[in-house]
């Protein structure tokens, strides 16, 4: 920040030839685009909190939502329904998503074509609009494979979405260990499948525990595609199985804000602020795993 | 000092290298892994064919000249109208606003996060920009309708609707620019020091090194992180569905609701459909055009990712 | 610290080791155990180092000296196999282990590097346990029997035993260079090769840490052939038996790669060397 009136300082004599304005100006401009992004971010914490207060107690998890008496309704059905999306996408998604940066990191051939194919599919699968995904599970998982509006389509379809992300965190995760230990598993007669699964794999394990984190945090978050997916529907009960119907945490806050009524509004905001306390709950873990293990190598 | 350790070694045949057991666990596994990389090929064409298939039976119904440039949705009347320009001026209009937003606030905080921040700093900010890129999106679209158009918009425009393209354009611009921010700092983080100190070696300030050495050297990368944002925001279905309305609108007016290509998929999927009929095609046909823009869009993106790290590693 | 004019006499105080190393030279009942004949590594069209012809002997420490840059590393990790886990790599000529050909059709790379192990330039232990770093490599070879014994004979063999025995559990990232380095050895023993390849060991260690693993060296030629490369001169002169020495060369094309200038006894090169460039190097003219 310092470095000019520094160099100044240093010549001595030399008087600086008009102070340097402009970059004074620069960077205080840069600092309030900064502000201005984290005060927004601040503005709606804030904001939800404190409209959705008078709703934070145990009702929220301890009812069913209600359309006629707002006022005990809760999202009992929708936490619930959360827990078994989100359980059976990372049952989907985090072998696949593992095995295939496994598969890229450590066996394909850098140059083969294969592989170029499958990573700039998968860099543009990552760029997919969520809602496209939802046009997928309607299309594929509800419809033609007849699984309907249940907990398999939804996570199926959410496995999919966070599949790509989950491939490129792993990859980078597996990335980051050093070559020499591939190089002295190796030495010693392991296999290339040995030394992936028990030196490179645990070693990489901080990085990904990250990027599992991130992937299922966003997971937990999305509604676009589960609007095609049936999570609109009013739901009063919780799932009591992978072919049963459900609701999610976002649909609900979605449903409740389509409604005008200003007891739902608030219910939104309350329900918002039990899904940020997990999502921020689950991003502080991932951002304490990567700040303790950075300097391992 | 000779022990049982080598005597082992030495009693084998030293001369006989072949496999002493054969590995075909190691054989399966390989083909299970290849499987697993495979899914995100079969996910592509799932996509492409769940889209595809439905949109050319939509297009034998409804002439593909009709739906590009028919200035009339109206998919719900009896004798229903199927031109999607509404739709497209509706996302170009919100994707105008967030892009205003998004690209000086977004490329802002990259150049004060790469060139400005110190390491203190920039381990704060850094998982600040990234809580915000982790806020859901539809609890971004409860904002924009709920405290920016009823606490603050109505307040400057008495008359703008409840739902109106400002302010889901304006939220969603706050919600691109962590994605702007840090794909941004990345392009400038790789650009060699070499560079910044031979511009401070001419006596250039820090402002003059960013402007005229950093962003330039960047410049690739950044306007792949520009191209990656302005996708996001085409795609970007929640907030637009909260906020901006379902009145398909064909107007640049940013005070009135309008509708996008994702909330009329959106809202046309979340009711009961059957199968066969023409609304329920029309969400893939309105998907597919989608598909093509943020396709176009992401490759043009990674092309330019590649081509910026071919320079620099 | 060279004094480049009087490379006798400096060799003749720092180098005890070389009387003995004398004495095997003359023995002519040695076993081969490496042969290379006009062996070429190349990377692609690249040709790193050019034309080898040398012989490894049982029970000898064989240095390969040089500059920087001489090929001297990619040769070693040619000897079990290593250079064919980089895309692009080929071994042209042929190698032979015992009178088999290291890169016949049939031979398996992972015996290969079972037989012949390798210690590398910078102490690459596992983030694991000190006992996990030694029992891994017996327990992906399906080796039998009492792993605490094994574990304690090849850290007994590595001379590390007596500095470690009360925390074997403790991480391997808790040691100090040298003894990650004796570590690196002792997991490499545990599986029981016959031969030792050595990539620069000494490279990141301190001078006592340094003078420990050459100890150890000596010790191991005992029961193992070792094959270690150095760019320290005095190193190849304390410690080895016989020494193959490399050049850097620029060949017609510009292309620089490296070539095999002269093996023999350590005792012999040192003191009568055959090859200008030898002496050049030694007497430290250049490199």
């Amino acid at each position: 920040m310092s470095t000019d009136t520094e160099l100044t300082d240093i010549v001595g004599g030399l008087q600086s030839k008009g102070t340097p304005v402009r970059d004074r100006i620069f960077m205080w401009a840069l600092l309030v685009t900064l502000f201005i992004a984290i005060s927004t971010l601040l503005v709606l914490i804030a904001y939800v909190t404190i409209k959705g207060w008078p709703r934070l107690d145990p009702k929220l998890w301890q009812n069913m939502p209600s359309i006629r008496r707002p006022e005990n309704a809760g999202a009992q059905s929708a936490i619930m329904g959360t827990l078994w999306v989100i359980s059976l996408t990372a049952l989907f998604a985090l072998p696949t998503g593992i095995l295939a940066a496994l598969y890229l990191e450590e066996f394909s051939h850098p140059d083969s074509k294969f592989q170029r194919f499958v990573e700039v599919n998968i860099q543009n699968l990552a760029a997919v609009p969520s809602i496209v995904y939802g046009i997928l599970g309607l299309a594929v998982f509800a419809r033609a494979m007849a699984l309907g509006q249940t907990v398999i389509t939804a996570s199926l379809t959410l496995a999919l979405l966070i599949l790509p992300v989950l491939i490129i965190s792993t990859r980078e995760a597996l990335r980051a260990v050093p070559r020499n230990i591939r190089d002295g598993s190796l030495a010693l007669g392991a296999t290339e499948w040995q030394t992936a699964w028990k030196q490179t794999l645990p070693a990489a394990t901080p990085g990904i525990a990250t990027g599992i984190i991130l992937s299922l945090s966003r997971a937990i978050g999305e509604a676009a595609p589960l609007l095609l997916l049936g999570a609109v529907t009013f739901i009063t009960f919780n799932p009591t199985g992978p072919l049963s119907g459900y609701t999610t945490l976002p649909i609900q806050i979605y449903n409740w804000t389509k409604d005008s009524r200003e007891e739902f509004q608030i219910l939104a905001a309350a329900t918002i602020v039990l899904l940020l306390v997990i999502l921020l709950l689950m991003n502080f873990t991932a951002i304490w795993i990567r700040n303790k293990t950075q300097k391992r190598w | 000092m000779s022990s049982t350790l080598v005597g082992s070694s030495v009693a084998g045949d030293p001369g006989s290298l072949q496999r002493t057991k054969p590995r075909y666990g190691e054989k399966v596994i390989k083909g299970i892994l290849v499987m697993a990389a495979g899914v995100s090929v079969l996910t592509t064409f799932g996509i492409v064919l769940s889209i595809l298939i439905p949109s050319i039976e939509f297009f034998s119904e409804v002439p593909i000249q009709d739906f590009l440039f028919g200035t009339e949705w109206t998919p719900l009347f009896a004798d229903g109208e199927f031109g999607v320009v509404p739709l497209v001026t509706g996302t170009l209009v919100i994707t105008g606003i967030a892009i205003v937003i998004a690209i000086p606030f977004g490329l802002g905080a990259a150049v004060y996060l790469s060139e400005f921040a110190s390491p203190r700093v920039r381990k704060t900010v850094k998982p600040t920009l990234e809580v915000l890129a982790g806020i859901p999106t539809v609890v971004f679209g409860f904002f924009a309708l709920e405290f920016l158009t009823q606490v603050v918009l109505v307040k400057i425009w008495p008359d703008i609707d409840i739902f109106n393209a400002l302010s889901a354009g304006l939220i969603m611009g706050v919600m691109i620019i962590p994605t702007i921010a840090s794909l941004s700092e990345d392009a400038m983080s790789a650009v060699p020091s070499g560079m910044r100190d031979g511009s401070y070696a001419l006596g250039s300030s820090k402002r003059q090194t960013a402007m005229f050495v950093v962003i330039p050297a960047a410049l690739s990368g950044i306007v792949a992180a520009f191209v990656l944002g302005i996708s996001r925001a085409i795609g970007e279905t929640m907030i637009v569905t909260i906020a901006a309305g379902l009145q398909p609108n064909l107007s640049f007016n940013p005070l009135e609701g309008m509708q996008t290509m994702t909330s009329y998929i959106a809202a046309a999927g979340s009711g009961d459909l059957s199968t066969g009929s023409i609304e329920y095609k029309s969400i893939f046909a309105v998907g597919l055009l989608l598909f093509i823009i943020t396709f176009f869009m992401n490759t043009i993106s990674i092309g330019l990712v590649r081509k910026f790290r071919q320079v620099y590693q | 610290m060279t004094t480049p004019n009087q490379p006798g006499i400096r060799l003749a105080v720092s180098a005890p080791g070389m009387a003995e190393a004398s004495i095997l030279d003359s023995d002519i009942d040695k076993t081969e155990v490496f042969r290379l004949d006009d062996v070429t590594v190349r990377y692609g069209d690249y040709r790193a180092i050019r034309n080898v012809s040398l012989e490894v002997y049982k029970n000898e420490i064989t240095a390969f000296i040089g500059p920087s840059g001489c090929g001297k590393s990619t040769l070693l990790r040619s000897f079990n196999r290593m250079n064919d886990l980089i895309p692009g790599a080929r071994v042209e000529g042929t190698m032979t282990y015992h009178g088999t050909d290291l890169y016949g059709p049939k031979v398996d790379p992972i015996e290969v590097r079972r037989r012949i192990g390798m210690v590398f330039q910078k102490p690459n232990v596992f983030p694991k346990s000190i006992y996990d770093n030694i029992a891994y490599g017996p327990k992906v070879n399906g080796i039998k029997g009492k792993m605490d014994d094994l574990v304690e004979e090849s850290l007994t063999k590595a001379a590390l035993w007596d500095e470690v025995k009360d925390d074997l559990k403790k991480s391997a990232y808790a040691l100090s260079g040298g003894q990650q380095q004796r570590l690196v050895i002792a997991r490499c023993i545990a599986v029981r090769p016959e031969v030792i390849l050595m990539d620069e060991p000494c490279a990141s260690l301190d001078p006592i840490a340094t003078a420990k693993i050459e100890d150890l060296m000596k010790e191991l030629a005992v029961d193992y052939t070792i094959v270690i490369v150095t760019h320290n001169m005095q190193q190849a002169a304390r410690v080895s038996d016989r020494t193959a020495f490399f050049t850097a060369e620029v060949d017609a094309d510009e292309v620089r790669h490296g070539n095999l200038v002269e093996v023999g006894s350590t005792n012999a090169m040192f003191t009568n060397p055959r090859d200008p460039r030898t002496e050049d190097y030694i007497s430290g003219r250049f490199g």
